[in-house]
């Protein structure tokens, strides 16, 4: 544990392992963007007299196609509500008409109701292109304006710190770390098992911004205090080791208390916000870690200017 | 010496008790008021729908449609419902708990369509549907946007003929329909005068000119209202409809001026959540929230012994102050509200944590048991602070930015978890650092076992050194 700042270039490593997959993931697939930022509808039913196995996801295909809404995706799966198990669809489809929306409802559930008995719509959310368009640009105003309001209230919190700025860009840097991460496994899981970007994402998102800076700060507000007290002969590497271990017990309970209440959230809470919740579990668990493994660290690579060896040394690893 | 934890103390306990009292008001009714937990529509049900005026709108239009608006909500009798503009040429409603939401959507935003009918001389009576040349299909909404009115109330008798529309409803100036009652004895009968604007204007001034003493017929979502006598030419589209008595003149005003939306509505987005949805996911996350809890509680107690007992005395207290606020102001609870309060437990021990960590390492450092206490906190609080500080500044823009989703969705989890912030900074720097001073000074909890010391030695703290 002494050494973990020594090791500095291979915890930089582990964090390129996991975002360099994600990043050629997005690359390839991008990600999977649900109706607040794409635009679309989607529509959650309940059948209450049928079996899933009763349910063909192409025929309710064809019946939203024959009512106006081509290229409906379909999944069907089992739901329990109040202890019963009911077979249940969700159908993503372009956005409801602007001008005639209630028709289309009445008409697409009259005509799932002929075919399928009972139909309930347990939801249903429409959302146009203007909105969409929208929000996607709120979502990247959001981000960007998160980062540059905590870089500068970290540029002043820490202006007693020889090199304050410094410290907000490591920050910064550390955040940008735990967006990558939380955007790359968001276009696996996208991949793999249909995870949506959604404005539960983009909440997720800035939760992790927040908690991430929030990790960060604590483990500098060590290495502030403990310059204050520094010992003749410190080298600065030693200061930020020691802040990091000491600092660590924190991390690591916070961490889990944090661990503890989400998998309580995804194990328990409502299927809503599952996805909130798992994005929400891979951005903290990469908070704490940038916060140790990569925003300290790269507090002891900018006090070397070590980037002056990288490309003459050919590799980066140090052992 | 005492008195410095006993006022804060007692602070603590006024406050706790205070909302405790509000949390547990039975019948939700603390002094008078209603402190019912308001839930958002995705846990109780109901419709949320922006819609979007159709072409160039200013400031007085949509303030007259959001009250044309408000007034058809208050006639589906739907409680707790929000009728708000949003930016220049926008309307947000909400309606929570409402039964048919398609149904309720399509009433709100019909355009109710006015019209001055020419009847050929006829009077026809109050409630007849017929066919106008503006809107010759009253039963099948159009698929043109400029028409998608439906009667109100399904009469099965449709007059075959069609009926010419003299004025459109968009060119009613509704700022100038207003009541008149003269005190005048002889001229007694109230009033409602009214002015057109447009192409509506100049063809209701060549109608009257030349049908004086015959009847004209007030149209809304073709359906006759009343069927007026041209008294005079109405020149320059301005008029007045007398009728006999005052409630007569202030139903003809409310239809003129209310009764028709003054502007196409186009629905942007809609968000649709039935009521089993909802309160199933009411029940997940009260198991969720209180699973957490406990584990939380649990983990702080083994952990970290005594203060981690005193930290859950303070979650317990933090969470009854965060549920009676909720009720107090009130807050619209979200399922993004609730995984908001969810996080900020985490955040609340996080400032817990800090703290004790602080205490333990001043405590190895051989200083006594009160005065680690003090300096524990006095060492944690900077950085508490600026991670409060910079999650105050995210949960700010969030609440800003979730405007844009048209939704309460994002605005109440960035709202509870700033308050969660706030508050977890007063349970851990007041709460906790008031019990842990108070029960450092009784001599029967000296004991550093209590405080993880003596028998727990700490690897990681020992290399560090």
């Amino acid at each position: 544990m002494k050494n973990i700042v020594s090791l500095r270039y291979i915890w930089f490593l582990i964090s390129l392992l996991v975002i360099v997959p994600g990043a050629i993931y997005f690359a390839l697939f991008g990600l999977r963007t649900g109706i607040d930022f794409a635009g679309g509808a989607l529509w959650d039913l309940h059948f209450t007299t049928k079996q899933i196995s009763d349910l063909n996801t192409e025929k309710i295909g064809a019946i939203f196609a024959e009512n106006g809404f081509e290229g409906a995706q379909v999944q069907v799966s089992t739901v329990k509500v109040n202890g019963k198990e009911i077979a249940s669809a969700v159908v993503r489809t372009k956005e409801l008409s602007a001008t005639a929306p209630e028709q289309q409802q009445r008409t697409i559930l009259a005509a799932l109701t002929k075919v399928y008995g009972e139909v309930q719509r347990e939801s249903l959310q429409s959302v146009g292109p203007t909105v969409s368009a929208e929000a996607t640009r709120s979502a990247a105003i959001a981000v960007l304006g998160a980062c540059v309001a905590i870089l500068i209230y970290l540029t002043v919190a820490f202006r007693k710190a020889p090199n304050p700025f410094r410290y907000g860009v490591c920050a910064i840097i550390a955040m940008l770390h735990d967006v990558l991460v939380v955007l790359g496994m968001a276009a696996i899981l996208g991949h793999y098992i249909g995870l949506e970007v959604d404005a539960y994402f983009l909440t997720a998102l800035l939760t992790i911004i927040s908690f991430s800076v929030h990790d960060t700060i604590v483990v500098f507000d060590r290495i502030r205090e403990n310059l204050i007290h520094r010992r003749s002969g410190e080298v600065f590497d030693d200061i930020v080791n020691h802040s990091i271990v000491q600092t660590l017990p924190r991390s690591i309970n916070t961490q889990l208390t944090s661990v503890f209440t989400l998998t309580a959230l995804v194990l328990f809470g409502g299927v809503t916000i599952r996805n909130l919740v798992l994005v929400l579990l891979i951005g903290l668990i990469s908070g704490t870690y940038s916060s140790i493994f990569n925003a300290s660290q790269l507090l002891v690579v900018w006090e070397h200017h070590e980037w002056r060896n990288w490309f003459r040394r050919g590799s980066s690893a140090e052992a | 010496m005492r008195n410095r934890e006993i006022v804060p103390f007692l602070f603590i306990m006024l406050i706790t008790a205070l909302c405790a009292w509000i949390a547990f008001a039975p019948d939700n009714t603390w002094l008078g008021r209603d402190v019912s937990v308001r839930l958002g529509l995705d846990l109780q049900g109901g419709t949320q729908v922006l819609m979007k005026a159709d072409g160039v709108v200013d400031k007085d239009i949509m303030a007259t449609a959001a009250t044309v608006i408000e007034r058809r909500v208050n006639g589906l009798g739907v409680s707790e419902a929000i009728v708000q503009l949003s930016g220049k040429d926008r309307i947000i409603v909400e309606l929570p708990g409402v039964r048919d939401p398609e149904q309720a959507i399509e009433t709100l935003r019909g355009t109710g369509r006015l019209e001055f009918i020419d009847t050929k001389g006829k009077f026809l009576n109050e409630g007849t549907i017929v066919r106008t040349s503006g809107n010759p299909e009253p039963k099948v909404p159009a698929p043109d946007p400029k028409k998608p009115a439906d009667p109100a109330n399904p009469q099965p008798t449709v007059s075959p003929e069609v009926y010419q529309s003299i004025t459109d409803g968009r060119d009613l100036d509704t700022r100038q329909v207003s009541l008149r009652v003269t005190n005048d004895k002889i001229s007694a009968k109230p009033a409602v005068s009214f002015a057109f604007t447009g192409q509506s204007a100049s063809d209701l001034a060549t109608f009257t000119a030349a049908n004086i003493q015959k009847p004209m017929c007030i149209v809304l979502d073709n359906v006759i209202v009343s069927c007026p006598v041209v008294q005079s030419a109405l020149i320059g589209g301005s008029g007045e409809i007398t009728t006999n008595a005052r409630a007569d003149a202030e139903k003809i005003l409310n239809q003129l001026k209310y009764g028709s939306l003054p502007i196409t509505l186009n629905i942007e987005s809609s968000r649709t959540v039935s009521a089993t949805l909802g309160a199933n996911s009411v029940q997940s996350s009260i198991i969720a929230g209180m699973v957490g809890l406990i584990i939380v509680a649990l983990f702080m107690i083994v952990y970290y012994r005594l203060p981690g007992l005193l930290a859950t005395v303070a979650l317990i207290i933090y969470t009854i102050i965060i549920y009676a606020v909720h009720k107090i102001i009130p807050i619209t609870l979200t399922l993004s509200g609730i995984a908001g309060f969810i996080l900020s437990i985490g955040l609340a021990v996080d400032a817990n944590v800090l703290i004790f960590a602080r205490l333990k390492e001043e405590l190895r450092n051989k200083r006594s048991l009160l005065r680690a206490v003090d300096a524990g906190f006095d060492e944690a609080w900077p950085a508490i602070r600026d991670s409060s500080a910079s999650t105050l500044i995210t949960s700010a823009i969030l609440f800003v930015f979730g405007n844009s989703f048209g939704v309460s969705l994002i605005k109440g989890f960035a709202l509870t978890l700033a308050l969660g912030i706030l508050l977890s900074l007063f349970t851990a720097v007041v709460v906790t650092r008031t019990f842990l001073r108070l029960i450092v000074r009784n001599g029967a909890l000296q004991s550093l076992w209590l405080y993880e010391i003596s028998n727990d030695p700490d690897l990681q703290e020992q290399s560090a050194v």
